[in-house]
């Protein structure tokens, strides 16, 4: 008899960890973007994607809204807001 | 082919005839001259095996769980301090369901420090969820190392097995053996075929953080395996007759003399062998006196036990190591055995003996037969020395 | 496999946690041959909590201290089926579980020999438990076994120098990194792997929980503590300094008021320059300050 004992990653689908974000999330705004792929490198969770300019997004089921993506973007494009109401913030 | 080898290296040759892919082991007496053995036989390219060096006994379990969950037949041996220092890694690889086999040389545990022989140190884990045979003669250890890689790897068992065999009485004692040949263990003991392991080919996740929501399922399944178990290692030892020959019947109990006895004693290891020679000679004079030999502690043979005995009317536990603060260990699986049942023996009496390898002499087992009266005993300690001992601290 | 994610969204890692980025860039760079033995400690437990797991690789969690030699186990094991080449093994797990429980596993692992990488995710703290002080707690820092009061000042003892540690053991890769230099992280990772032997890579991660600074600026805190010195990025092949990044040094305070486990020492100057001292005998021991007359060695 065996139980719980080993997970195969194609049966994992992860918590919606989405669902953390009471303050803020990023918007991608799609005007100035290089496509440089900074924003894919920098986010912990991993959940950015994209291919040529302006075509970067995060996937929100799992963006926790820790804004390393804003902060890190040269030219600013995508921004911080909150959650709520989807004012900008710094 | 019969030989006649040091217990040690009996242990080796069977090894060896396994096949191991990874061995590791730190040296400590009594196990040492089974890992130099094996360390030759690779240095000669006897063995093929990853031979690891390591830096703690901690280290070495935990390589050789490495070596299980990458798929690959591992081995190590250890006693004592070793055993007790690997004690979480055993937990560990009992938990994540990864077949081993472990060498116990049964020593004492410090302190004080004592290089010789009881079974306290596997004792000890008996909880870890191992499966735990203890050997009388260097004969048994040979098939049991043989049965324990086939009943570890079994897939419906996936468990460890630690083979116990008394420190220096059997590692460095010498008896003839018959040596089993090479295509005799490819015959019984097939190429490990990994249940599950750590390959890119296809990912694994092992080790998982169980909250309360799953982790008692984890125990309950070894505890069903084991139980399963029970009725699995008859079935190996009759595989094993088939190919070697030789017969342990169920391989958890072996009763010598127990049929009309109305005095048994209950014991483990290579001191039923000085038992088995006190019995016949009490036969001789007429005694109705048997042995019972626990093969398997855990899982422990309730049932085979319990049919063994339920007609004895005085039964003596010969413990080789305590459980301080209460009932020995052998004895409250013996005592559990009847509690509550109608047939029952009449007295079940506690005796430790032998600890920190204090020798059990013929004249000893005798001692034990004559304290074996309709008067039960709580526990008594054989040969004890008490003008070693004082009621207060003397400086 | 090309396609595998190695290491999913979903975990359970704070927000803005500066190993789970690290633990990724980490992955990314190994590549899907790649097998894993990680130490107790936040990244096994926020990656793997049953049923979900995170890891796109095969991955074995055992106990706190032992991921190094259970490596070596699959390092053997992998030896012995003639299946090592091509496979990447790594051994991961945090500062208290190198520095401290783990360093004897780890010594060794790097003793013997192993074809493995060793990755410290160095947070500076006994993180999943609760912010505890490690051997790999900075000077001054306040812990909750460390705390500043009044009678104390935090953490009386400097780093452990692992660095130095793995050196001294002649193994032929040694190197730091930083969460918040991702492209070095990932080139020290693949220039590792390009090297047969035992290796040690030790990441700079910030922690805003128990560092205590904002989630979103964990990148900045990561890059403050090299540009102060205070953590240098060096590189080593067979011993030898291959390559360090330079800095035009920013005075410690920068990097300390950034972060609550400092703040205790802003009306402490004399403290302050305790850690400034640190911080130069870096830059002076490694040669970090950029020199305005000669061209600028950037990794």
């Amino acid at each position: 008899m065996f139980g719980p004992l080993i997970v195969k990653p194609e049966k994992s689908k992860g918590d919606k960890t989405g669902a953390w974000r009471t303050q803020l999330r990023p918007v991608f705004l799609k005007k100035n973007c290089i496509a440089c792929r900074m924003c894919v490198q920098v986010c912990p969770e991993g959940c950015v994607q994209g291919e040529e300019k302006n075509t970067f997004s995060c996937d929100y089921n799992y963006c926790k809204g820790c804004g390393f993506c804003a902060l890190i973007c040269p030219k600013q494009d995508i921004v911080m807001v909150e959650e709520e109401s989807g004012e900008e913030k710094k | 082919m019969k030989e006649f080898l040091e217990g040690s290296r009996t242990v080796a040759e069977t090894v060896k005839r396994c096949k191991p892919g990874v061995i590791s082991a730190y040296p400590i007496t009594p196990q040492t001259h089974i890992v130099e053995e094996l360390a030759q036989m690779v240095a000669n390219g006897e063995l093929g095996s990853s031979f690891v060096n390591v830096e703690s006994e901690h280290s070495a379990a935990s390589v050789v769980l490495g070596g299980a969950a990458a798929g690959v037949r591992s081995y190590t041996a250890t006693s004592s301090q070793g055993l007790l220092l690997m004690g979480e890694v055993i937990f560990n690889i009992a938990g994540l369901r990864l077949p081993l086999v472990l060498t116990c040389a049964n020593r004492s545990v410090s302190a004080p420090i004592n290089i010789w022989n009881d079974q306290q140190d596997s004792i000890s884990l008996r909880d870890a969820g191992w499966i735990q045979l203890y050997a009388e003669s260097l004969q048994e250890i040979v098939d049991f190392h043989l049965m324990a890689y086939r009943l570890s790897e079994d897939k419906s068992v996936m468990l460890p097995v630690m083979v116990c065999m008394d420190g220096f009485i059997l590692t460095h004692g010498m008896e003839t053996v018959d040596m089993p040949e090479q295509d005799q263990v490819d015959k019984f003991l097939p190429p490990y075929k990994p249940l599950y392991k750590l390959d890119p080919a296809e990912p694994l996740t092992m080790g998982l953080l169980a909250d309360p929501d799953y982790y008692m399922e984890t125990r309950f399944a070894i505890q069903e395996t084991l139980k399963e178990v029970i009725r699995i290692i008859p079935k190996v030892s009759e595989e094993f007759k088939s190919v070697f020959g030789r017969d342990y019947k169920d391989c958890l109990i072996e009763e010598y003399f127990t049929k009309d006895a109305s005095k048994v004693i209950v014991a483990m290891g290579s001191v039923c062998g000085t038992i088995k020679e006190v019995v016949d000679q009490m036969r001789q004079k007429g005694k109705k006196v048997g042995l019972l030999k626990i093969i398997s502690f855990r899982p422990f043979p309730y049932i085979q036990v319990y049919q063994a005995l339920k007609n004895v009317a005085q039964v003596a536990v010969l413990d080789k190591a305590v459980s301080l603060g209460a009932i020995s260990p052998l004895a409250v699986e013996i005592k559990a055995t009847f509690c509550g049942k109608k047939k029952a023996p009449k007295v079940i009496s506690s005796f430790v003996a032998g600890l920190g390898g204090r020798d059990i002499t013929s004249d000893s087992v005798k001692e034990i037969f004559r304290k074996l009266t309709q008067q039960e005993c709580a526990q008594e300690f054989i040969d004890l020395k008490p003008e070693l001992l004082t009621e207060e601290y003397e400086g | 496999m090309k396609d595998r994610v190695l290491f999913r969204p979903g975990h359970t890692a704070c927000a803005g946690c500066g190993q789970s980025l690290a633990a990724r860039l980490v992955l990314e760079a190994a590549g899907p041959n790649t097998i894993v033995t990680n130490n107790t400690g936040c990244l096994e437990v926020f990656s793997t909590k049953y049923p979900e797991s995170a890891w796109g690789v095969p991955w074995i969690h055992s106990l706190f201290e032992n991921a190094a030699a259970v490596a070596s186990g699959i390092e053997s094991a992998l030896v012995y089926l003639g299946k090592k080449e091509g496979i990447n093994v790594i051994a991961q797990a945090g500062d208290g579980g190198t520095a401290d429980i783990g360093l004897q596993a780890l010594s060794g692992m790097w003793e013997r020999g192993h074809d493995i990488l060793y990755c410290c995710y160095d947070n500076e703290a006994y993180m999943n438990t609760g912010i505890q002080r490690s051997g790999l707690t900075p000077f001054n820092s306040a812990t909750t076994t460390s705390p500043a009061g009044t009678q104390s000042f935090g953490n009386i003892r400097p780093k452990k120098p692992m660095p130095e540690i793995a050196l001294a053991h002649g193994i032929p890769y040694v190197a730091t990194a930083s969460a918040g230099f991702g492209q070095d992280l990932q080139r020290k990772v693949k220039k590792a792997f390009s090297i047969k032997g035992p290796k040690y890579l030790q990441i700079h991660v910030p922690c805003p929980l128990g560092w205590r600074h904002e989630p979103n600026l964990t990148l900045q805190v990561a890059k403050c503590a090299v540009e102060t010195g205070l953590y240098p990025l060096i590189e080593f092949e067979g011993g030898v300094l291959v390559s360090r990044r330079q800095i035009t040094p920013k005075p410690v305070e920068e990097y300390l008021k950034m972060q609550g486990r400092f703040k205790h020492l802003l009306n402490a100057p004399e403290e302050i320059k305790k850690i400034q001292e640190i911080a130069d005998n870096n830059i002076k021991k490694y040669g970090l300050k950029v020199e305005n007359t000669t061209t600028t060695e950037k990794s």
